[in-house]
C-alpha cells in the first residue's frame, strides 16, 4: 500500500472528529478574537470594530489586576497544597500496614465526587448558622462564636482552597503512587545497603521516578486552577467584596451578567494567552524532566 | 524490605489513621445530612448522629409527582443522562476512527496533539460564540444543544484514550488478515475493534463521568427543565432558600452515587488511564 493513500485514508478518518472540533472550538476561538475588537452585546446587533479599546481599557482596570491577584493566589496556594500532600500520601500508601488496600480505594470518592456536589458539601460545611466547621471548632474549645468563612474577605478565599484542595490532592496522590510503585525494589535496597538514609533515598533514588509524572500532575492542575469556576460560581460567586472573584468568574460577569460580548471577549483571550504560556513553559520543563529521568 | 522500628509502625498507622479521617469525614457528614431530620440539623450545639433515622428526602427527590421538587429533580437526573450519554456515544463514534487513524499513521498524529492541546482553553474563550450560534440554531436550553457543545470537552479525551489503546494492539494481526484477503473495514470489525473493546469501555466510561460533572456551558446554555441537568439543579438548590440543608445533601449524595460507584468498582482501569496520561506525558 502506497504511503499517500495511508495518509488520505487517515485524514478520511479523523475527518468527522476534525469537523466537529472545528464547529465547536476552532471557529468559536477565531469568533472570539473577532468580538474581542468590537463593541457587540451578548443580544442585538454586531457591534462595531473598536481596535484594541477592549484590551486597554481591560487590562488597566483595576477589575482584571485584583481578578488576576486572585485567579494567581488560588492557582499558587492550592497547587502548591495539593501536590505536596499528594506525595505525602503517595509515599505513606507506599508503605505496608494495616487496611492499606482499603485506603488506595478510598483515595478515589474525593476524586470521584462531582465538582458542584463538593463545593455544595463544603458549602454546608461552612454554613455561618448551622455548619459543622463552627459546631466542631466550638464543641472543641477553639472558637468562641460561629463564623462566616465564606462571608467574610479575610477567609473566604482560604475556605475555598481548602475544598479545591480535599477533592483535588487524591488525584496527585495516585500518579505519585503509580510512579513510585514503578521504582524497582532492589535500587532501593541496594541505596539502603550503601548506606543511604531515608532523605538521601528519596531525593537520589525515588524523586528521579517521581518527577516527570509529578510535572504531568503539576501542569494538569494548573491548567485546571487557572481556569477554575465551578467551585467558586457555587460557595461564593466570587464575593464576599470580590474577594474571590477570578478571572473566570469576571469575563462570565462581563459577557453574560452585563452582556458585554466584545469586553467579555478580550479578557477571555486574555486568559487564554496566560494558561497557554502556562503550559507551554511547563510543557518545555516536563521534555526536561523526562530527558533527565530517562 | 527495610525492617521498621515499632515507633515508625505506630506513626506510620497513625498517618494512614488520619488520612482516612479527613477523606471519609466531609463524605460521611453528606451522607449524615441527608438521613437527618431537618430540626437535626439547625441545633446548637450540633449532635453529629440523627436522633431517628429519616431517609424520607431520597423519596421526595425521587418521586414523580407533577411539580414537586421531586419532579424537577428527575427531570434534572434524567437530563443528565441524556446529555452525558448522548455526548459521550458521538464522542465515541468519533474517537474510534480518529484514534485507529493517529495510531496506524504516525505521520498524521500532529492532528491530534493539536486537538488535545484545546485543552488549555478556558471555556470563558468559547462560550460567547458558542452561545450567540446556538441561539441562532434554536438549540439553547436543548439537551442536544448541551451533548454537541460537551463533544468539545469529551472527543479530544477519548480519542487520545483509544490512540493509546489501539497502539497496543499489534498492526502485524491486521496486516496478517488482510494478506488473507480480509477488507479494512472487515478487519477492523472483525478482529481490532473487539480486541479494543477494553478501551472502548473505559474510554466511554471517562466520557460519561466528563459530562455528569460539567457545569459551565449547562449553567449558560439552560434555563428551565427542558434541559437543565443536575450539576445546575444543585448549585441552585445550594445557592437558593431552600431551608432544608438536609435536602441538598440528598441532592448531593444522589449526583455523587453514579461516579463514585464507578469509581470503586473500576478503579484500576480509571487508575491506568490516569497515570498513563502521567507517564507517558
Amino acid at each position: 500500500m502506497s504511503s499517500t493513500w495511508m495518509t488520505t485514508r487517515a485524514w478520511l478518518l479523523m475527518l468527522p472528529l476534525l469537523a466537529i472540533m472545528i464547529a465547536v472550538i476552532g471557529w468559536p476561538m477565531a469568533d472570539t478574537v473577532r468580538l474581542s475588537f468590537t463593541d457587540a452585546k451578548l443580544v442585538g446587533l454586531g457591534g462595531r470594530f473598536v481596535g484594541f479599546d477592549n484590551y486597554v481599557k481591560m487590562l488597566t482596570s483595576g477589575n482584571f489586576q485584583r481578578a488576576l491577584y486572585a485567579t494567581t493566589w488560588f492557582a499558587v496556594v492550592s497547587v502548591t497544597a495539593e501536590m505536596v500532600i499528594g506525595v505525602l500520601a503517595a509515599l505513606l500508601l507506599n508503605q505496608r500496614f494495616y487496611g492499606r488496600a482499603v485506603l488506595r480505594a478510598l483515595l478515589i470518592l474525593p476524586w470521584a465526587l462531582p465538582t458542584v456536589v463538593n463545593a455544595t458539601l463544603w458549602r454546608l460545611i461552612y454554613n455561618p448558622e448551622y455548619g459543622a466547621l463552627n459546631a466542631a471548632l466550638t464543641q472543641i474549645g477553639l472558637l468562641d462564636s460561629y463564623r462566616s468563612w465564606l462571608g467574610e474577605p479575610g477567609t473566604a478565599m482560604t475556605a475555598l482552597i481548602l475544598a479545591d484542595c480535599w477533592k483535588n490532592f487524591p488525584l496527585v496522590a495516585l500518579i505519585a503512587l503509580a510512579a513510585l510503585q514503578a521504582v524497582p525494589r532492589d535500587i532501593t535496597s541496594a541505596a539502603l545497603v550503601d548506606g543511604a538514609g531515608p532523605f538521601a533515598r528519596f531525593r537520589f533514588v525515588v524523586l528521579p521516578y517521581l518527577a516527570g509524572p509529578l510535572m504531568v500532575a503539576l501542569v494538569l492542575r494548573t491548567i485546571e486552577a487557572f481556569k477554575v469556576f465551578d467551585i467558586i460560581w457555587v460557595m461564593t460567586r466570587g464575593g464576599p467584596a470580590n474577594s474571590t472573584r477570578t478571572l473566570s468568574i469576571l469575563v462570565y460577569q462581563e459577557a453574560f451578567s452585563f452582556q458585554r460580548a466584545g469586553s467579555g471577549a478580550s479578557l477571555a483571550l486574555v486568559v487564554t494567552l496566560i494558561v497557554t504560556v502556562l503550559a507551554v513553559g511547563y510543557g518545555l520543563l516536563v521534555r526536561r524532566a523526562a530527558g533527565s529521568a530517562a | 524490605m527495610e525492617r521498621r522500628s515499632r515507633l515508625a509502625s505506630i506513626l506510620i498507622h497513625a498517618a494512614a489513621l488520619l488520612l482516612a479521617a479527613v477523606i471519609l469525614a466531609p463524605i460521611f457528614w453528606l451522607f449524615v445530612m441527608s438521613i437527618s431530620p431537618a430540626a437535626d440539623l439547625v441545633a446548637k450545639p450540633l449532635g453529629w448522629w440523627p436522633s431517628h433515622v429519616d431517609f424520607s428526602r431520597y423519596a421526595v427527590l425521587l418521586s414523580t409527582v407533577p411539580n414537586s421538587a421531586g419532579a424537577a429533580f428527575v427531570a434534572s437526573l434524567i437530563n443528565s443522562i441524556l446529555v452525558a450519554g448522548m455526548a459521550t456515544l458521538a464522542a465515541i463514534a468519533l474517537a474510534i476512527p480518529a484514534g485507529w487513524a493517529v495510531s496506524r499513521t504516525p505521520s498524521v498524529g500532529w492532528s491530534l496533539s493539536l486537538v488535545i492541546a484545546t485543552y488549555m482553553l478556558p471555556p470563558v474563550a468559547l462560550a460567547v460564540p458558542l452561545y450567540m450560534a446556538l441561539a441562532w440554531l434554536g438549540l439553547l436550553n436543548s439537551v442536544f444543544g448541551l451533548a454537541l457543545v460537551y463533544l468539545s470537552i469529551l472527543a479530544p479525551f477519548t480519542t487520545w484514550l483509544m490512540k493509546s489503546g489501539f497502539d497496543g494492539i499489534p498492526r502485524e494481526i491486521e496486516q496478517a488478515a488482510m494478506i488473507d484477503g480480509a477488507g479494512l473495514f472487515t478487519t477492523l470489525r472483525i478482529l481490532t475493534l473487539p480486541l479494543a473493546m477494553p478501551i472502548v469501555a473505559t474510554s466511554a466510561l471517562f466520557a460519561f463521568l466528563l459530562g455528569w460533572d460539567e457545569f459551565f456551558y449547562a449553567l449558560l446554555f439552560t434555563s428551565d427543565q427542558r434541559a437543565r441537568t443536575l450539576t445546575v439543579a444543585i448549585a441552585d438548590l445550594a445557592g437558593g432558600r431552600v431551608s432544608d440543608y438536609g435536602l441538598i445533601a440528598t441532592a448531593g449524595v444522589l449526583a455523587a452515587l453514579p461516579p463514585v460507584l464507578v469509581g470503586l468498582l473500576m478503579q484500576r482501569a480509571l487508575i491506568s488511564g490516569l497515570t498513563s496520561g502521567g507517564v507517558k506525558g
